[in-house]
Protein backbone atom coordinates (compact mmCIF):
# COMPACT_ATOMS: atom_id res chain seq x y z
CA UNK A 1 0.00 0.00 0.00
CA UNK A 2 2.87 2.34 0.75
CA UNK A 3 3.77 1.71 -3.06
CA UNK A 4 0.18 2.57 -3.80
CA UNK A 5 0.20 5.77 -1.54
CA UNK A 6 3.77 6.96 -3.47
CA UNK A 7 2.27 6.23 -6.78
CA UNK A 8 -0.41 8.69 -6.23
CA UNK A 9 1.32 11.10 -4.64
CA UNK A 10 3.39 11.08 -7.77
CA UNK A 11 0.52 10.76 -10.19
CA UNK A 12 -1.34 13.84 -8.87
CA UNK A 13 1.88 15.80 -7.95
CA UNK A 14 3.27 16.03 -11.71
CA UNK A 15 -0.21 15.87 -13.53
CA UNK A 16 -2.31 18.80 -11.97
CA UNK A 17 -1.35 22.45 -12.82
CA UNK A 18 -2.99 24.61 -9.92
CA UNK A 19 -2.20 27.52 -11.38
CA UNK A 20 -1.48 28.79 -15.14
CA UNK A 21 2.29 29.06 -15.37
CA UNK A 22 3.38 32.48 -16.50
CA UNK A 23 4.88 33.10 -20.43
CA UNK A 24 8.45 33.02 -20.35
CA UNK A 25 10.22 36.20 -21.63
CA UNK A 26 13.30 36.06 -23.22
CA UNK A 27 15.74 38.51 -22.02
CA UNK A 28 17.39 40.62 -24.65
CA UNK A 29 20.58 39.06 -23.75
CA UNK A 30 22.12 36.49 -26.76
CA UNK A 31 22.31 33.23 -24.42
CA UNK A 32 18.42 31.93 -24.89
CA UNK A 33 19.54 28.05 -23.64
CA UNK A 34 22.27 27.74 -21.14
CA UNK A 35 23.28 23.99 -19.82
CA UNK A 36 25.27 24.40 -16.31
CA UNK A 37 26.99 21.31 -15.46
CA UNK A 38 24.63 19.04 -17.03
CA UNK A 39 25.02 15.48 -16.04
CA UNK A 40 22.34 13.30 -17.38
CA UNK A 41 22.31 9.45 -16.41
CA UNK A 42 20.12 6.42 -17.55
CA UNK A 43 20.06 4.17 -15.26
CA UNK A 44 23.55 3.90 -13.87
CA UNK A 45 24.71 5.32 -17.48
CA UNK A 46 25.91 8.33 -17.31
CA UNK A 47 25.36 9.07 -21.37
CA UNK A 48 25.92 13.27 -20.42
CA UNK A 49 28.70 14.26 -18.30
CA UNK A 50 28.95 17.44 -16.89
CA UNK A 51 28.78 19.19 -19.71
CA UNK A 52 28.27 23.75 -19.83
CA UNK A 53 26.89 24.98 -23.12
CA UNK A 54 25.55 28.17 -24.35
CA UNK A 55 23.06 28.32 -27.48
CA UNK A 56 22.92 32.19 -28.78
CA UNK A 57 19.65 33.56 -30.03
CA UNK A 58 18.84 33.49 -33.78
CA UNK A 59 22.04 31.34 -34.72
CA UNK A 60 22.22 27.85 -35.38
CA UNK A 61 24.24 25.46 -33.09
CA UNK A 62 25.14 22.19 -34.51
CA UNK A 63 26.00 19.49 -31.97
CA UNK A 64 28.26 16.84 -33.43
CA UNK A 65 29.80 13.74 -32.74
CA UNK A 66 30.05 9.82 -32.89
CA UNK A 67 26.81 7.81 -32.21
CA UNK A 68 26.08 7.47 -28.16
CA UNK A 69 27.78 10.27 -27.58
CA UNK A 70 25.30 12.23 -25.22
CA UNK A 71 24.47 14.61 -27.73
CA UNK A 72 20.55 13.93 -28.76
CA UNK A 73 19.90 13.28 -24.64
CA UNK A 74 21.06 16.78 -24.28
CA UNK A 75 18.87 18.09 -26.85
CA UNK A 76 16.16 16.31 -25.56
CA UNK A 77 16.60 17.50 -22.17
CA UNK A 78 16.25 21.14 -22.98
CA UNK A 79 12.50 20.83 -23.88
CA UNK A 80 12.06 17.69 -21.49
CA UNK A 81 11.13 15.03 -23.86
CA UNK A 82 13.25 12.58 -21.87
CA UNK A 83 9.91 12.89 -19.05
CA UNK A 84 9.19 9.64 -20.54
CA UNK A 85 11.96 7.65 -19.83
CA UNK A 86 11.63 6.60 -16.40
CA UNK A 87 14.95 5.92 -15.36
CA UNK A 88 16.37 9.04 -16.32
CA UNK A 89 17.97 11.12 -14.16
CA UNK A 90 19.39 14.72 -14.38
CA UNK A 91 22.31 17.03 -12.43
CA UNK A 92 22.97 20.48 -13.07
CA UNK A 93 20.66 22.62 -14.76
CA UNK A 94 19.18 23.89 -18.13
CA UNK A 95 17.96 27.00 -18.30
CA UNK A 96 15.56 28.34 -21.27
CA UNK A 97 15.28 32.58 -20.82
CA UNK A 98 16.87 32.31 -17.40
CA UNK A 99 14.29 29.66 -16.16
CA UNK A 100 15.54 26.79 -14.91
CA UNK A 101 13.41 24.20 -17.69
CA UNK A 102 13.52 20.86 -14.73
CA UNK A 103 10.95 23.67 -12.77
CA UNK A 104 8.74 24.86 -15.56
CA UNK A 105 5.60 23.54 -16.60
CA UNK A 106 6.64 20.95 -19.53
CA UNK A 107 3.50 22.09 -21.59
CA UNK A 108 4.68 25.69 -21.70
CA UNK A 109 8.82 24.65 -22.29
CA UNK A 110 7.54 22.73 -25.54
CA UNK A 111 4.86 25.44 -27.07
CA UNK A 112 8.07 27.77 -27.26
CA UNK A 113 10.60 25.37 -28.27
CA UNK A 114 9.95 23.26 -31.29
CA UNK A 115 11.16 19.71 -32.32
CA UNK A 116 11.80 18.15 -35.20
CA UNK A 117 12.65 14.11 -35.06
CA UNK A 118 15.16 12.11 -36.62
CA UNK A 119 12.45 10.28 -38.75
CA UNK A 120 9.76 12.11 -40.13
CA UNK A 121 6.16 11.90 -37.79
CA UNK A 122 3.55 13.73 -39.44
CA UNK A 123 0.28 12.79 -37.52
CA UNK A 124 -2.24 10.76 -39.55
CA UNK A 125 -4.24 13.32 -40.15
CA UNK A 126 -4.77 15.78 -43.73
CA UNK A 127 -1.67 17.76 -43.91
CA UNK A 128 -3.98 21.54 -42.45
CA UNK A 129 -4.86 19.33 -39.82
CA UNK A 130 -0.90 18.26 -38.80
CA UNK A 131 -0.40 21.98 -38.96
CA UNK A 132 -3.33 23.45 -37.36
CA UNK A 133 -3.38 20.86 -34.62
CA UNK A 134 -0.53 22.48 -31.84
CA UNK A 135 -1.77 25.84 -32.23
CA UNK A 136 -5.54 24.32 -31.76
CA UNK A 137 -4.45 22.56 -28.62
CA UNK A 138 -3.53 25.71 -27.15
CA UNK A 139 -6.74 27.74 -28.23
CA UNK A 140 -5.88 29.44 -31.25
CA UNK A 141 -8.77 28.97 -33.88
CA UNK A 142 -8.69 31.88 -35.82
CA UNK A 143 -6.76 32.94 -39.25
CA UNK A 144 -5.65 29.33 -39.52
CA UNK A 145 -6.00 29.30 -43.06
CA UNK A 146 -3.38 32.16 -43.06
CA UNK A 147 -1.33 30.62 -40.28
CA UNK A 148 -1.28 27.09 -42.67
CA UNK A 149 0.37 29.11 -45.81
CA UNK A 150 2.65 30.82 -43.75
CA UNK A 151 4.33 28.21 -42.37
CA UNK A 152 4.69 26.32 -45.60
CA UNK A 153 6.13 28.73 -47.45
CA UNK A 154 8.28 28.99 -44.45
CA UNK A 155 8.99 25.36 -44.65
CA UNK A 156 9.15 25.62 -48.45
CA UNK A 157 6.39 22.87 -49.09
CA UNK A 158 3.68 25.52 -50.10
CA UNK A 159 3.92 24.85 -53.87
CA UNK A 160 4.10 21.70 -53.48
CA UNK A 161 0.82 21.06 -51.48
CA UNK A 162 -1.47 23.85 -51.77
CA UNK A 163 -3.82 21.84 -53.86
CA UNK A 164 -4.16 19.09 -51.51
CA UNK A 165 -4.02 20.42 -48.09
CA UNK A 166 -6.64 18.23 -47.28
CA UNK A 167 -4.87 14.83 -47.81
CA UNK A 168 -3.35 12.55 -45.63
CA UNK A 169 0.48 14.26 -44.32
CA UNK A 170 1.30 10.54 -44.50
CA UNK A 171 1.04 10.18 -48.02
CA UNK A 172 4.11 12.51 -49.04
CA UNK A 173 7.13 11.81 -49.59
CA UNK A 174 9.90 11.11 -46.56
CA UNK A 175 11.65 14.80 -47.64
CA UNK A 176 8.05 16.56 -47.64
CA UNK A 177 6.91 15.03 -44.32
CA UNK A 178 9.89 16.58 -42.52
CA UNK A 179 8.87 19.46 -43.88
CA UNK A 180 5.60 19.37 -42.77
CA UNK A 181 7.27 18.30 -39.46
CA UNK A 182 9.27 21.58 -39.67
CA UNK A 183 6.45 23.62 -40.59
CA UNK A 184 4.24 21.88 -37.77
CA UNK A 185 6.95 23.07 -35.23
CA UNK A 186 6.87 26.40 -37.05
CA UNK A 187 3.39 26.86 -36.31
CA UNK A 188 3.44 26.92 -32.68
CA UNK A 189 5.71 30.03 -33.15
CA UNK A 190 8.13 28.92 -31.25
CA UNK A 191 11.30 30.62 -30.10
CA UNK A 192 13.98 27.90 -30.21
CA UNK A 193 14.00 24.68 -32.68
CA UNK A 194 15.36 21.40 -31.66
CA UNK A 195 16.43 19.64 -34.64
CA UNK A 196 17.54 15.60 -33.71
CA UNK A 197 19.56 14.19 -36.87
CA UNK A 198 16.26 15.48 -39.15
CA UNK A 199 18.52 14.24 -42.49
CA UNK A 200 19.30 11.08 -41.35
CA UNK A 201 16.55 9.52 -42.82
CA UNK A 202 16.24 11.29 -45.97
CA UNK A 203 17.82 11.24 -49.52
CA UNK A 204 20.59 14.02 -50.36
CA UNK A 205 18.19 16.07 -52.46
CA UNK A 206 15.59 16.12 -49.49
CA UNK A 207 18.71 16.78 -47.05
CA UNK A 208 20.32 19.78 -49.20
CA UNK A 209 16.60 21.02 -49.28
CA UNK A 210 16.61 20.89 -45.09
CA UNK A 211 19.60 22.67 -44.98
CA UNK A 212 18.92 25.58 -47.71
CA UNK A 213 15.54 26.08 -45.10
CA UNK A 214 18.10 26.04 -41.69
CA UNK A 215 19.91 28.74 -43.07
CA UNK A 216 17.11 30.63 -43.75
CA UNK A 217 15.22 30.12 -40.64
CA UNK A 218 18.12 30.69 -38.58
CA UNK A 219 17.51 34.35 -39.12
CA UNK A 220 14.15 34.73 -37.25
CA UNK A 221 14.65 31.39 -34.70
CA UNK A 222 17.27 29.83 -32.86
CA UNK A 223 18.07 26.72 -33.97
CA UNK A 224 20.05 23.61 -32.59
CA UNK A 225 21.11 20.81 -34.45
CA UNK A 226 22.24 17.78 -33.48
CA UNK A 227 23.63 15.28 -36.55
CA UNK A 228 26.11 12.90 -37.13
CA UNK A 229 27.38 14.55 -40.56
CA UNK A 230 30.23 16.89 -40.15
CA UNK A 231 29.58 18.63 -43.50
CA UNK A 232 26.40 19.58 -42.56
CA UNK A 233 27.27 21.13 -39.37
CA UNK A 234 30.07 23.15 -41.24
CA UNK A 235 27.68 24.30 -43.86
CA UNK A 236 24.59 25.10 -41.46
CA UNK A 237 25.48 26.39 -38.09
CA UNK A 238 27.35 29.40 -36.88
CA UNK A 239 28.86 27.63 -33.33
CA UNK A 240 29.72 23.37 -33.08
CA UNK A 241 30.00 21.98 -30.26
CA UNK A 242 31.92 18.29 -30.59
CA UNK A 243 30.81 15.71 -27.92
CA UNK A 244 32.90 12.19 -27.34
CA UNK A 245 31.68 10.07 -25.25
CA UNK A 246 29.31 12.21 -22.92
CA UNK A 247 31.82 14.74 -23.22
CA UNK A 248 32.46 18.15 -24.69
CA UNK A 249 35.65 17.92 -26.12
CA UNK A 250 35.27 21.78 -27.70
CA UNK A 251 32.76 24.66 -28.56
CA UNK A 252 33.51 26.90 -30.75
CA UNK A 253 32.47 29.09 -34.23
CA UNK A 254 32.07 26.72 -36.80
CA UNK A 255 34.48 28.02 -38.81
CA UNK A 256 37.40 27.73 -35.80
CA UNK A 257 36.11 24.13 -35.71
CA UNK A 258 36.61 23.36 -38.64
CA UNK A 259 40.08 25.02 -39.85
CA UNK A 260 41.75 25.02 -36.70
CA UNK A 261 40.25 22.76 -33.97
CA UNK A 262 41.98 23.29 -30.44
CA UNK A 263 41.98 19.51 -29.65
CA UNK A 264 43.69 16.68 -31.19
CA UNK A 265 40.04 14.61 -30.92
CA UNK A 266 37.91 16.98 -32.23
CA UNK A 267 40.42 17.59 -35.08
CA UNK A 268 40.73 13.39 -35.94
CA UNK A 269 37.11 13.82 -36.02
CA UNK A 270 36.40 16.07 -38.39
CA UNK A 271 38.98 14.36 -40.74
CA UNK A 272 37.60 11.39 -40.28
CA UNK A 273 39.81 9.87 -38.52
CA UNK A 274 37.74 8.14 -36.21
CA UNK A 275 33.56 7.91 -35.77
CA UNK B 1 29.49 -30.03 -48.85
CA UNK B 2 26.58 -32.26 -48.73
CA UNK B 3 23.60 -30.19 -48.25
CA UNK B 4 21.03 -32.74 -47.31
CA UNK B 5 18.37 -31.32 -49.60
CA UNK B 6 16.59 -33.98 -50.39
CA UNK B 7 15.76 -35.03 -46.74
CA UNK B 8 14.73 -31.18 -45.81
CA UNK B 9 12.78 -31.30 -48.77
CA UNK B 10 10.47 -34.30 -47.28
CA UNK B 11 10.34 -32.63 -44.19
CA UNK B 12 9.21 -29.77 -45.69
CA UNK B 13 6.66 -31.78 -47.59
CA UNK B 14 5.53 -33.23 -44.44
CA UNK B 15 5.26 -30.70 -42.40
CA UNK B 16 2.72 -29.01 -45.02
CA UNK B 17 0.80 -32.12 -45.01
CA UNK B 18 0.37 -32.35 -41.64
CA UNK B 19 -0.54 -28.29 -40.99
CA UNK B 20 -3.29 -28.93 -44.11
CA UNK B 21 -4.71 -32.01 -42.20
CA UNK B 22 -5.17 -30.36 -38.97
CA UNK B 23 -6.80 -27.38 -40.66
CA UNK B 24 -9.22 -29.61 -42.38
CA UNK B 25 -10.12 -31.48 -39.60
CA UNK B 26 -11.38 -28.47 -37.77
CA UNK B 27 -12.99 -26.92 -40.67
CA UNK B 28 -15.33 -30.64 -41.32
CA UNK B 29 -15.75 -30.91 -37.79
CA UNK B 30 -17.57 -27.12 -37.44
CA UNK B 31 -18.64 -27.83 -41.30
CA UNK B 32 -20.61 -31.26 -40.01
CA UNK B 33 -21.61 -29.26 -36.69
CA UNK B 34 -23.42 -26.58 -38.65
CA UNK B 35 -24.66 -28.92 -41.46
CA UNK B 36 -26.30 -30.77 -38.84
CA UNK B 37 -27.85 -28.01 -36.30
CA UNK B 38 -29.06 -26.44 -39.61
CA UNK B 39 -30.65 -29.27 -41.24
CA UNK B 40 -32.49 -29.84 -37.98
CA UNK B 41 -33.53 -26.24 -36.96
CA UNK B 42 -34.74 -25.19 -40.29
CA UNK B 43 -38.10 -26.72 -39.72
CA UNK B 44 -38.98 -24.37 -36.97
CA UNK B 45 -37.09 -21.20 -38.22
CA UNK B 46 -40.39 -18.75 -39.31
CA UNK B 47 -41.07 -15.90 -38.61
CA UNK B 48 -43.23 -17.00 -36.19
CA UNK B 49 -40.22 -17.98 -34.27
CA UNK B 50 -38.94 -14.63 -33.84
CA UNK B 51 -42.46 -13.04 -32.14
CA UNK B 52 -43.37 -16.27 -30.21
CA UNK B 53 -42.82 -16.56 -26.31
CA UNK B 54 -41.83 -19.87 -24.98
CA UNK B 55 -44.23 -22.44 -25.14
CA UNK B 56 -44.72 -26.02 -23.97
CA UNK B 57 -46.42 -26.86 -27.54
CA UNK B 58 -42.99 -26.83 -29.94
CA UNK B 59 -44.72 -25.26 -32.67
CA UNK B 60 -45.62 -22.33 -30.93
CA UNK B 61 -42.23 -22.14 -29.62
CA UNK B 62 -40.71 -18.89 -29.92
CA UNK B 63 -37.48 -16.98 -28.68
CA UNK B 64 -38.74 -13.00 -28.70
CA UNK B 65 -37.81 -13.31 -25.02
CA UNK B 66 -34.35 -14.34 -25.57
CA UNK B 67 -33.47 -12.24 -28.09
CA UNK B 68 -34.59 -9.27 -26.51
CA UNK B 69 -33.29 -10.48 -23.59
CA UNK B 70 -30.03 -11.10 -24.99
CA UNK B 71 -30.06 -7.31 -26.76
CA UNK B 72 -30.60 -5.86 -23.36
CA UNK B 73 -27.86 -7.70 -21.93
CA UNK B 74 -25.27 -6.83 -24.35
CA UNK B 75 -26.09 -3.36 -24.73
CA UNK B 76 -26.35 -2.43 -21.20
CA UNK B 77 -23.30 -4.54 -20.41
CA UNK B 78 -20.97 -3.05 -23.29
CA UNK B 79 -22.44 0.48 -21.48
CA UNK B 80 -20.81 -0.48 -18.42
CA UNK B 81 -17.84 -2.86 -19.24
CA UNK B 82 -16.37 -0.48 -22.72
CA UNK B 83 -15.99 2.33 -20.93
CA UNK B 84 -14.47 1.16 -17.78
CA UNK B 85 -12.36 -1.68 -19.13
CA UNK B 86 -10.93 1.24 -21.79
CA UNK B 87 -10.22 3.83 -19.12
CA UNK B 88 -8.45 1.26 -16.87
CA UNK B 89 -6.35 0.29 -20.17
CA UNK B 90 -5.77 3.93 -20.70
CA UNK B 91 -4.61 4.01 -17.31
CA UNK B 92 -2.40 1.17 -16.90
CA UNK B 93 -0.50 2.37 -20.35
CA UNK B 94 -0.29 6.08 -20.38
CA UNK B 95 -0.56 6.97 -16.59
CA UNK B 96 0.49 4.00 -14.31
CA UNK B 97 3.98 4.46 -13.73
CA UNK B 98 6.03 1.39 -13.98
CA UNK B 99 6.25 -0.24 -10.47
CA UNK B 100 6.05 -3.48 -9.00
CA UNK B 101 2.36 -2.14 -7.45
CA UNK B 102 1.32 -2.04 -10.97
CA UNK B 103 2.85 -4.90 -12.42
CA UNK B 104 0.89 -6.87 -9.45
CA UNK B 105 -2.25 -5.13 -10.91
CA UNK B 106 -1.31 -6.28 -14.52
CA UNK B 107 -0.79 -9.38 -14.18
CA UNK B 108 -4.02 -10.11 -11.62
CA UNK B 109 -6.00 -8.57 -15.18
CA UNK B 110 -4.38 -10.93 -17.15
CA UNK B 111 -5.35 -13.57 -14.82
CA UNK B 112 -9.11 -13.00 -14.33
CA UNK B 113 -9.30 -12.69 -17.91
CA UNK B 114 -8.82 -16.76 -17.56
CA UNK B 115 -11.45 -17.71 -14.92
CA UNK B 116 -14.44 -19.99 -15.43
CA UNK B 117 -17.31 -17.84 -16.41
CA UNK B 118 -19.06 -20.03 -13.62
CA UNK B 119 -17.09 -18.22 -10.91
CA UNK B 120 -18.18 -14.75 -11.99
CA UNK B 121 -21.55 -16.05 -12.06
CA UNK B 122 -21.47 -16.96 -8.11
CA UNK B 123 -19.69 -13.57 -7.49
CA UNK B 124 -22.66 -11.62 -9.06
CA UNK B 125 -25.07 -13.64 -6.85
CA UNK B 126 -23.27 -12.94 -4.09
CA UNK B 127 -22.91 -9.10 -4.87
CA UNK B 128 -25.11 -7.64 -7.18
CA UNK B 129 -28.31 -10.07 -7.03
CA UNK B 130 -28.01 -10.39 -2.53
CA UNK B 131 -25.76 -7.44 -1.53
CA UNK B 132 -27.09 -4.44 -3.78
CA UNK B 133 -30.74 -6.47 -3.90
CA UNK B 134 -31.02 -5.96 -7.34
CA UNK B 135 -32.67 -9.26 -7.69
CA UNK B 136 -32.51 -11.57 -10.77
CA UNK B 137 -32.75 -8.50 -13.30
CA UNK B 138 -31.22 -7.49 -16.48
CA UNK B 139 -28.87 -5.03 -14.59
CA UNK B 140 -27.69 -8.08 -12.05
CA UNK B 141 -26.99 -9.98 -14.92
CA UNK B 142 -25.20 -7.04 -16.92
CA UNK B 143 -23.12 -6.09 -14.24
CA UNK B 144 -22.16 -9.91 -14.03
CA UNK B 145 -20.90 -9.86 -17.38
CA UNK B 146 -19.00 -6.57 -17.18
CA UNK B 147 -17.14 -8.17 -14.69
CA UNK B 148 -16.70 -11.08 -17.08
CA UNK B 149 -15.71 -9.22 -19.99
CA UNK B 150 -13.70 -6.60 -18.81
CA UNK B 151 -10.44 -8.17 -18.06
CA UNK B 152 -10.52 -9.13 -21.70
CA UNK B 153 -11.17 -5.72 -23.01
CA UNK B 154 -8.38 -4.14 -20.81
CA UNK B 155 -5.33 -7.01 -21.97
CA UNK B 156 -7.21 -6.23 -25.51
CA UNK B 157 -7.09 -2.38 -25.23
CA UNK B 158 -3.45 -2.25 -23.26
CA UNK B 159 -2.20 -4.05 -26.69
CA UNK B 160 -3.46 -1.70 -29.37
CA UNK B 161 -2.96 1.49 -26.80
CA UNK B 162 0.95 -0.01 -26.53
CA UNK B 163 0.90 -0.67 -30.69
CA UNK B 164 0.67 3.51 -30.91
CA UNK B 165 3.93 4.58 -32.55
CA UNK B 166 6.14 6.28 -29.62
CA UNK B 167 7.06 8.66 -32.63
CA UNK B 168 3.34 9.84 -32.80
CA UNK B 169 3.39 10.33 -28.98
CA UNK B 170 6.54 12.53 -28.91
CA UNK B 171 5.39 14.36 -32.19
CA UNK B 172 2.43 15.53 -30.09
CA UNK B 173 3.74 16.31 -26.67
CA UNK B 174 6.74 18.53 -28.90
CA UNK B 175 4.12 20.83 -29.50
CA UNK B 176 3.15 21.03 -25.72
CA UNK B 177 0.04 19.19 -26.13
CA UNK B 178 -1.04 17.37 -22.46
CA UNK B 179 -1.06 13.84 -21.57
CA UNK B 180 -5.10 14.00 -21.99
CA UNK B 181 -4.85 15.81 -25.15
CA UNK B 182 -2.27 13.30 -26.82
CA UNK B 183 -4.50 10.66 -25.53
CA UNK B 184 -7.96 11.98 -27.12
CA UNK B 185 -6.02 13.81 -30.35
CA UNK B 186 -3.58 10.81 -31.24
CA UNK B 187 -3.50 7.81 -29.14
CA UNK B 188 -7.03 6.54 -29.26
CA UNK B 189 -7.53 7.24 -32.68
CA UNK B 190 -5.22 4.90 -33.98
CA UNK B 191 -6.05 2.53 -31.19
CA UNK B 192 -9.48 2.77 -31.79
CA UNK B 193 -9.58 -0.01 -34.37
CA UNK B 194 -7.72 -2.35 -32.38
CA UNK B 195 -9.82 -2.18 -29.41
CA UNK B 196 -12.97 -2.77 -31.05
CA UNK B 197 -11.37 -5.81 -32.13
CA UNK B 198 -10.96 -6.54 -28.18
CA UNK B 199 -14.84 -5.35 -27.49
CA UNK B 200 -16.04 -7.18 -30.41
CA UNK B 201 -14.47 -10.46 -29.27
CA UNK B 202 -15.42 -9.80 -25.67
CA UNK B 203 -19.12 -8.92 -26.07
CA UNK B 204 -19.48 -12.14 -28.16
CA UNK B 205 -18.12 -14.30 -25.76
CA UNK B 206 -20.53 -12.77 -23.38
CA UNK B 207 -23.41 -12.96 -26.03
CA UNK B 208 -23.17 -17.08 -25.72
CA UNK B 209 -22.69 -17.03 -21.90
CA UNK B 210 -25.05 -19.36 -20.21
CA UNK B 211 -23.29 -20.16 -17.17
CA UNK B 212 -22.87 -17.34 -15.06
CA UNK B 213 -26.57 -16.30 -15.99
CA UNK B 214 -28.06 -19.28 -14.78
CA UNK B 215 -26.06 -18.76 -11.15
CA UNK B 216 -27.38 -14.99 -11.42
CA UNK B 217 -30.83 -16.58 -12.12
CA UNK B 218 -31.73 -15.31 -15.75
CA UNK B 219 -34.90 -17.46 -16.11
CA UNK B 220 -35.73 -19.92 -18.65
CA UNK B 221 -39.46 -19.32 -19.16
CA UNK B 222 -40.01 -15.63 -20.11
CA UNK B 223 -43.11 -15.04 -21.94
CA UNK B 224 -42.25 -10.68 -22.02
CA UNK B 225 -39.45 -8.67 -23.36
CA UNK B 226 -37.30 -6.64 -20.66
CA UNK B 227 -38.91 -3.26 -20.02
CA UNK B 228 -35.98 -1.68 -17.86
CA UNK B 229 -32.97 -2.58 -16.31
CA UNK B 230 -34.77 -3.89 -13.15
CA UNK B 231 -36.79 -6.33 -15.41
CA UNK B 232 -36.39 -10.28 -14.83
CA UNK B 233 -35.52 -11.27 -18.05
CA UNK B 234 -33.74 -14.91 -19.96
CA UNK B 235 -30.85 -14.59 -22.61
CA UNK B 236 -30.66 -16.94 -26.07
CA UNK B 237 -28.14 -19.73 -24.55
CA UNK B 238 -30.16 -20.20 -21.56
CA UNK B 239 -33.36 -21.42 -24.06
CA UNK B 240 -31.35 -22.97 -26.16
CA UNK B 241 -30.09 -25.36 -23.27
CA UNK B 242 -33.35 -25.87 -21.34
CA UNK B 243 -35.13 -26.74 -25.13
CA UNK B 244 -32.14 -29.11 -25.40
CA UNK B 245 -32.54 -30.61 -22.12
CA UNK B 246 -36.19 -31.76 -22.52
CA UNK B 247 -36.79 -35.77 -23.79
CA UNK B 248 -39.41 -34.52 -26.42
CA UNK B 249 -37.90 -34.86 -30.07
CA UNK B 250 -39.23 -31.90 -31.68
CA UNK B 251 -37.74 -29.52 -28.67
CA UNK B 252 -34.25 -30.74 -29.85
CA UNK B 253 -35.46 -29.33 -33.54
CA UNK B 254 -36.63 -25.91 -32.14
CA UNK B 255 -32.90 -26.06 -29.80
CA UNK B 256 -31.23 -26.00 -33.33
CA UNK B 257 -33.44 -23.08 -34.67
CA UNK B 258 -32.03 -21.34 -31.66
CA UNK B 259 -28.53 -22.01 -32.27
CA UNK B 260 -29.25 -20.58 -35.73
CA UNK B 261 -30.54 -17.51 -34.69
CA UNK B 262 -27.97 -17.40 -31.82
CA UNK B 263 -25.27 -17.84 -34.83
CA UNK B 264 -27.17 -15.67 -37.24
CA UNK B 265 -26.90 -12.56 -34.95
CA UNK B 266 -23.51 -12.93 -33.60
CA UNK B 267 -22.60 -12.61 -37.14
CA UNK B 268 -24.58 -9.78 -37.78
CA UNK B 269 -23.27 -7.89 -34.49
CA UNK B 270 -19.88 -9.26 -35.77
CA UNK B 271 -20.20 -7.95 -38.95
CA UNK B 272 -21.00 -4.16 -38.26
CA UNK B 273 -18.15 -4.00 -35.89
CA UNK B 274 -16.49 -4.88 -38.41
CA UNK B 275 -17.41 -2.34 -40.96
CA UNK B 276 -16.95 0.32 -38.64
CA UNK B 277 -13.37 -0.96 -37.10
CA UNK B 278 -12.21 -1.00 -41.09
CA UNK B 279 -13.72 2.34 -41.45
CA UNK B 280 -11.55 3.66 -38.96
CA UNK B 281 -8.93 2.05 -39.88
CA UNK B 282 -8.76 3.46 -43.35
CA UNK B 283 -8.89 6.76 -41.76
CA UNK B 284 -6.05 6.82 -39.67
CA UNK B 285 -3.77 4.31 -41.48
CA UNK B 286 -0.11 4.90 -40.51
Amino acid sequence: MTLLAHDLKSYFHTEIVLKEPEQIVLPPEHVVVSAKDVSIFYGKKEAVKNISLDIYKKKATAIIGPSGCGKSTLLRSINRMNDFVSSFKMTGQIQYGGRDVMKTDPMLIRSQIGMVFQRPNPFPKSIFDNITWGPKIHGKNQNLEELVEDVLRKAALWDEVKDRLHELGTNLSGGQQQRLCLARALAMGPDVILMDEPCSALDPKSTSRIEELISVLKNEYTIVIVTHNMQQAARVSDYTAFFYEGEMVEFDVTQNIFTRPQNKQTEDYITGRFG
Amino acid sequence: MKNNITSRKTMEILFKIFCGVATLVGICALGLLLYHTVLEGMVFLKPAFFSNFQSRFPARCGMKAGIFGSLWLIGVTAFIAVPFGVSSAIFLEEYASKNKFWSLVELNISNLAGIPSIVYGLLGLAIFVRGLKQGQSVISGSLTMALLVMPVIIVSARESIRSVPLSLKEAAYALGASRYQVIFGHVLPVALPGILTGVILALGRAFGEAAPLIIVGALSYVSFVPENIKSEFTVMPIQIYNWAGRPQEAFHQIAATGIIVLLLILLSLNLVAIIIRDHYQKRFRL
